[in-house]
């Protein structure tokens, strides 16, 4: 197979012995079958289905966006888009907290930007202990489909990098598909969050960068 | 005397047209439409996310919950909005027919939610319902091990018949009348779901599965088509 | 799902003070509008309404029934809505919640009170058998302004309808036999508008991202210039100053909505 193709539950993508089932994927006989809808990939023998849809899963070391919703008495429950709540504790911040200023730090309802520090049976526990973490202040926060970062950020960040210089605005993709944009203008931040869905949209063609770079062309005023 | 269909169609031809397509809910996590005949099902999936009431929970792996619902004016009388015992069953018996294919494994004390609404009905409304369903689930990205694809067999009088209409369905009484079977069946061409409503021998219900299997081909067919000519429409 | 987050709300108030969008429509300005008619063919009438991603069906459906006794020779109306859980990560199922039954019911008086149904013709025979008009209303994709896009819906699917038979000797209806006969509608079409209120500023037509910040409403049901419904929602409170400005709004998204619809209802 030379060509990525979209494949859905129960296809068999390869045949033959030559071939090892990756992620996505599962081996019965002789054949490879696709175990969910995606882009079936094979590289050094390696058959794996890229997803193209379904909600995000945590990851530790993952930064992620997302929304205070308690205040505990040692730390902040933020809902990160999952199943379970994000738990941030007042040791993950740096500095001196006050016990009683939890709010002055994050308030219900404020956004922030964290790190997965651990997955347990009792949730998910972040640190804001990194620097470009912490409390937003300003800014727009854009959905996407998280299966699309990878391409929003591109090789080594060059996507992401991109779109930053031609809008002129700092960005930050959180791996669970909430994009924070801050840019001097609010027109700025809406250029770049259109550029962002531009590449969402066009994800799966080849030559992107170039495609993104022929789009700021056209649409820069 | 043999049964001869109203509308002209082989013994063993579906309704036309079969229409499917993906992404009709841009807010759902996955959504698909499925029409077959006068016969159209609209289904979005939202999750896997958080189990509520907590008390539904499996810690064992995620659950599979499906809502079956037609609107009020998807048929002639007019339906009362809201679930009914009938609705109740068909929800359950939508789950049954995909649990065998979804793998929620990995998603304990998690829920994916499948909502199917009937907006016209004419007939085989549950078959049309767990093929959009199947569709929507492997649109959201939920792991699977197969597709599903459902259909009816029914015997007219003495005639086994394929997908049949509301004529066949509801009005036909000659002879033996009419047994109505609807079923679904992966891809591999095992069964996950089986009704039957009427008067049938052993022999003659065999023959019928027989047909029901080799038309759930067709239908995982369009259903395929058209969640590969999605791409672009991804949310 | 994360709520708009405040953080985009103030940006988004920001602009407006500006008297701009995040999706570059004016203050004023509606999404682009489609109608399909005759969706759902066991209904008399049916319509889907799109108003950007947000999409609603309709449908339409005439029961027999007797008349209320304070109107003796008059049809009646029923009008429901449901938010199917289908059409939003916000919306659950279980009993119809307030949101539900206010939509249903601000789309009845729309209706009801333009007098754009003429009750009196739907009357059997008087005193014993009229017409009911049952009017259906789902959502199916929730990007805000459900509100507008149902009412849209409801005149659509009331336009788009034909009166079953009826057998009077078996008082039975045959819906399998449609006549001709439209439903007995007014010439002017009643349309209801809302406008909300984000700040300081008043826009019309919100996605799900401006109505989440939107701090009151209302909506305002008119027929050629003439208003026959209001409804005012949420806690904010309104200047009466902001309140002649909404006014001057609806007449003028009236005049726009209306152009917009009338290719679809022709």
């Amino acid at each position: 197979m030379s060509e990525r193709k979209i494949v859905i539950p129960g296809e068999t993508i390869e045949e033959g012995n030559d071939f090892l089932p990756g992620e996505g994927t599962e081996k019965t006989g002789e054949k490879i079958i696709a175990l969910r809808y995606g882009l079936a990939e094979e590289s050094n023998r390696l058959v794996k289905v890229i997803p193209l849809s379904g909600v995000y899963n945590p990851r530790r070391g993952n930064v992620v966006i997302g929304k205070v919703e308690i205040l505990t008495f040692n730390g902040w429950v933020i809902n990160i888009g999952t199943a379970e709540n994000a738990f941030l504790s007042l040791a993950e911040v740096p500095g001196f907290v006050n016990k009683d200023g939890l709010d002055e730090i994050m308030d219900i309802g404020d956004m922030a930007t964290v790190k997965i520090s651990g997955i347990n049976k009792r949730g998910v526990d972040v640190t804001i202990k990194s620097r470009g973490l912490g409390r937003i202040d300003e800014g727009i926060i854009v959905s996407v489909n998280p299966n699309k970062v990878p391409r929003i950020i591109g090789k080594e960040g060059s996507m992401i990098n991109l779109i930053k210089e031609e809008t002129k605005s700092n960005i930050t993709v959180g791996q669970n598909g909430y994009v924070w944009i801050q840019g001097d203008k609010i027109e700025d931040e809406l250029f770049a969050k259109k550029a962002i869905l531009f590449v969402t949209e066009k994800s799966f063609t080849s030559g992107l960068t170039e495609e993104v770079k022929k789009w700021f062309e056209e649409n820069k005023k | 005397m043999t049964y001869k269909r109203k509308d002209g169609r082989k013994n063993d031809e579906m309704r036309s047209p079969i229409i499917a397509k993906v992404g009709i809910v841009p807010n759902a996590d996955g959504s698909a439409m499925f029409q077959i005949g006068k016969t159209i099902a609209i289904a979005a999936v939202y999750g896997p996310k958080k189990m509520h009431p907590q008390h539904s929970q499996n810690p064992e792996r995620g659950t599979l919950r499906c809502t079956y619902n037609m609107l009020s004016f998807s048929v002639e009388d007019r339906i009362r909005p809201g679930p009914s015992r009938r609705s109740t069953e068909i929800s359950k018996i939508t789950q049954w027919a995909l649990d065998p294919v979804v793998m929620l494994n990995n998603y304990p004390n998690m829920v994916v939610d499948v909502h199917i609404s009937i907006t016209q009905a004419d007939a085989g409304t549950r078959c049309a319902g767990i093929n959009a369903a199947a569709m929507a689930l492997a649109h959201a990205g939920i792991p699977m091990r197969d597709m599903v694809s459902s259909v009816a067999v029914g015997k007219m009088d003495k005639t086994i018949v394929l997908d049949l209409d509301k004529y066949e369905d509801s009005e036909f009484e000659d002879g033996e009348g009419s047994t109505d079977i609807p079923m679904s069946f992966t891809n591999n061409g095992e069964m996950t779901h089986l009704q039957l409503d009427g008067k049938i021998t052993k022999e003659q219900l065999k023959e019928a599965a027989k047909m029901a299997q080799k038309a759930s081909k067709e239908i995982y067919e369009i259903q395929k088509k058209a969640l590969k000519e999605s791409l672009g429409d991804l949310k | 799902m994360i709520k708009t987050p405040y953080v985009t709300g103030e940006r988004i108030r920001e602009y407006l003070q500006e008297n701009k969008r995040f999706d570059n429509r004016k203050a004023d300005e509606f999404r682009e509008i489609e109608i399909e008619l005759g969706v759902s063919k066991n209904a008399e009438g049916s319509a889907k309404v799109k108003i950007g991603k947000t999409e609603v069906l309709v449908g339409v459906k005439m029961s027999v029934g007797e008349p209320y006794p304070d109107s003796p020779d008059k049809g009646n109306l029923m009008v429901s809505a449901e938010l199917l859980p289908l059409s939003s990560p916000r919306f659950e199922s279980g009993p119809p919640k307030f949101p539900v039954i206010e939509l249903g019911r601000v789309i009845d008086r729309g209706i009801r009170e333009s007098k754009f149904i003429d009750f009196e013709k739907l009357c059997i025979t008087k005193g014993e058998k009229v017409w009911t008009v049952i009017v259906d209303i789902y959502s199916i994709n929730d990007d805000g302004n459900l509100l507008d896009a149902a009412g849209i819906g409801a005149i659509a699917a009331l336009k788009n309808a034909k009166m079953p038979k009826f057998d009077k000797k078996e008082g039975k209806i045959l819906y399998g036999e449609k006549t001709n006969d439209s439903i007995p509608l007014a010439k002017e079409i009643p349309i209801s508008i809302t406008v909300h209120k984000l700040g300081e500023s008043l826009i019309v037509d919100p996605t799900r991202e401006e109505e989440d910040i939107s701090e009151t409403r209302v909506t305002v049901g008119s027929s050629n210039g003439i208003i026959s419904s209001i409804q005012k929602g949420n806690e904010t409170s309104l200047k009466l100053e902001e309140f002649d400005k909404v006014l001057d709004i609806i007449s003028k998204v009236e005049r726009d909505v209306f152009k917009k619809l009338e290719k679809f209802l022709k």
